[in-house]
């Protein structure tokens, strides 16, 4: 007990120590290995913390020792506990797998000052986490931020660097608009603390601000979270982005701005706001349906491997945004269980890209013919996370499409429109993870290009084992299940 | 009345002006240091937003001194907090004319519409 009412800073204290430690470690190999050991630590932790909360626990850390509403509190609940373990994990296994991948992408003497990078970005997505202070949301924001467009710029493609500069003016954009919320809530409550505000927002009687600071906030973080019709960054930026990093980044990068999204709309708004719940479903619903139709379709003709994949998750995002906007318990665990099934799907989707992309310098799809005769574990990895992805039962995909559906059907009339909708968008993406499976193993090799080995060992073992991981979770789904369970009843507690 | 009622406002129209002409520079500019000069002059309205909101009226500098009592002090908060925006929008500013130095080296020019040719 004692040590578990720590964990919530050194969560975020010692990836971002260990940043400026990682320059220092200049002998080769080393910065990497010290940015693994860190991960895994910081994994470690999480899954402590997440046992402490399915035992009922709710781990606070008051900095300074200052309490809740004057100080600053970081507080782990079930909402983020998962995607605490998303973070770190995807962290971890980015970082496991990494050395071949960034050895070939980013020269030798910048990889300290890669790994350092990687470690401040891991810690501010944690800090936004982990934090109850919606000021301090907002810095971690901007470190996790900075951190990922000096990633995502690190690699050899030249085209990574528009795609940062436009991921760069619409996220500072997306920060700011959250900024001018947080200050027309704090201009009306005089709290920054997520809690007290909550409980100080009913004695509010102009409610105006509050109107406008739910419009900055909401579109100000789906920017971020690259909801429809305000992805357009995600595609370019995830696809010359070095390999290791759209891994990692995909997974979790923005899935915690939609954390903070539901969060502030379940916690603060919609308490307060009369009709809130319906202007929530009435806005965010269609960009939902619009989002998971539109991308999928998309991906169906897209023809480079990173960007279907990245249109994919502009899909998948809608899926949790749409159980989100449900506001019933049902929804809103599908909306959690979903966040952490895709972080798994499409880790491992990317994590095969890597290894693929190891041996081919072109990754579109009518240039990767034959890649089963020489890969073959790669393409079975590829076949597995594809099936999670369209969500086929025994994969983890299959449990949160599942509850995704039992969810639209409580909802009435609507809900058989809404499942319509879903099991359409499941046809496309059986029509695109089809596409990938017809390039690897039915097309023909193309003359000249093409390995003549399996990706090396060390990318490949954590490849499978996420693979592993998505049927693991596709049977046994009880661990997510029951986090997401009590995540959504808090949630709907504070809604009341 | 009217007039003065909103006049009285004259710090929030400003921030709401100014936040304007900065996303709107962001927006139709096609050289990309004058995007970055309109991203901070986006970001510095907010500062103008939360330094107007902690003024109090007739408030001062909130130091506390020796035989001075029942002084009104301005709320301290939201300065020290736009103190740390501002560290925020300058390290974003850096690291955007860093992306512009590099933009410039690999691909010969700052204007976004070339670069969408070069590739």
């Amino acid at each position: 007990m004692d040590l578990i009412a720590h964990l919530p800073a050194l969560q975020v204290v010692i990836p971002m120590l260990s940043a400026p430690l990682m320059v220092l470690l200049q002998p080769r190999g080393l910065a990497w290995a010290g940015a693994t050991v860190v991960a895994l630590v910081s994994f470690a932790m999480a899954a402590t913390l997440a046992i402490g909360v399915l035992n009922g626990l709710t781990p606070q850390y008051f900095m300074g020792g200052w309490p809740a509403p004057f100080g600053i509190a970081l507080s782990v609940d079930a909402f983020s506990a998962v995607l605490l373990l998303i973070v770190t994990g995807a962290s971890a296994g980015a970082l496991l797998a990494a050395k071949p991948s960034v050895d070939q992408q980013v020269e030798e003497e910048r990889q300290p000052l890669f790994y350092a990078a990687w470690m401040l970005a891991m810690a501010g997505l944690i800090g936004i986490v982990v934090a109850a202070d919606a000021f301090n949301i907002f810095v971690f924001m901007e470190i996790s931020s900075l951190a990922s467009y000096i990633l995502i710029a690190g690699g050899p493609d030249r085209r990574a660097l528009p795609a940062v500069f436009k991921y760069l003016t619409m996220g500072t954009i997306g920060a700011t608009f959250y900024l001018i919320g947080v200050g027309l809530i704090y201009m009306m409550t005089g709290t920054l603390n997520i809690e007290d505000m909550q409980n100080r927002i009913g004695d509010v009687t102009d409610i105006n601000p509050i109107l406008v600071a739910a419009g900055f906030i909401t579109i100000g973080l789906a920017l971020k979270a690259a909801v429809f019709p305000l992805h357009v960054w995600v595609p370019n930026a995830y696809t010359h982005a070095p390999h290791m990093v759209t891994v990692f980044l995909a997974a979790c990068a923005t899935k915690v701005s939609l954390y903070v999204l539901i969060k502030f709309d379940y916690l603060v708004f919609q308490s307060r706001l009369v009709d809130h719940d319906m202007q929530f479903a009435l806005f965010l619903m269609p960009m939902a349906i619009l989002g998971i139709l539109i991308a999928s379709a998309v991906a169906m003709f897209e023809g480079h491997l990173k960007r279907l994949l990245a249109s994919s998750s502009i899909a998948q995002i809608g899926y949790i945004l749409l159980c989100a906007s449900f506001i019933s318990t049902l929804g809103l665990s599908a909306s959690v269980v979903h966040l952490f099934n895709h972080a798994l799907a499409k880790g491992g989707l990317f994590l095969a890209v890597a290894c693929l992309a190891y041996h081919y310098r072109d990754l579109r799809l009518d240039q990767l013919g034959g890649a089963s005769t020489k890969m073959p574990w790669t393409c079975a990895t590829v076949v597995i996370c594809g099936l999670s992805l369209i969500g086929i039962p025994g994969t983890a995909g299959f449990i949160s499409k599942w509850l995704l559906i039992s969810a639209s059907l409580q909802i009435g009339p609507w809900g058989w429109f809404l499942v319509a909708i879903i099991l359409l968008s499941s046809l496309m993406a059986v029509a695109y993870v089809w596409r990938i499976i017809e390039a690897l193993y039915f097309k023909a090799p193309v003359e000249g290009v093409g390995p003549q080995s399996e990706a090396p060992i060390q990318l490949l073992a954590v490849t499978m084992l996420v693979a592993a991981l998505n049927l693991y979770f596709g049977f046994f789904p009880q661990v997510p299940l029951e986090l997401a369970t009590e995540a959504a009843g808090m949630l709907l507690e504070g809604a009341q | 009345m009217k007039l003065l009622e909103l006049l009285g406002y004259f710090n929030y129209w400003v921030f709401a002006i100014v936040l304007m002409v900065g996303l709107y520079a962001v927006i139709s500019k096609a050289n990309l240091i004058k995007k970055l000069i309109g991203l901070s002059i986006f970001q510095s309205a907010v500062f103008l937003m939360y330094i107007t909101m902690d003024k109090v009226e007739g408030g001062t500098a909130p130091i506390i001194q020796k035989g001075v009592e029942n002084q009104i002090f301005s709320n301290p908060l939201p300065q020290v907090l736009i103190l740390t925006a501002i560290v925020v929008g300058v390290s974003t500013l850096a690291l955007g004319l860093a992306m512009v130095v590099r933009i410039k080296e690999s691909y010969g020019t700052i204007e976004e519409n070339e670069i969408l040719d070069a590739d």
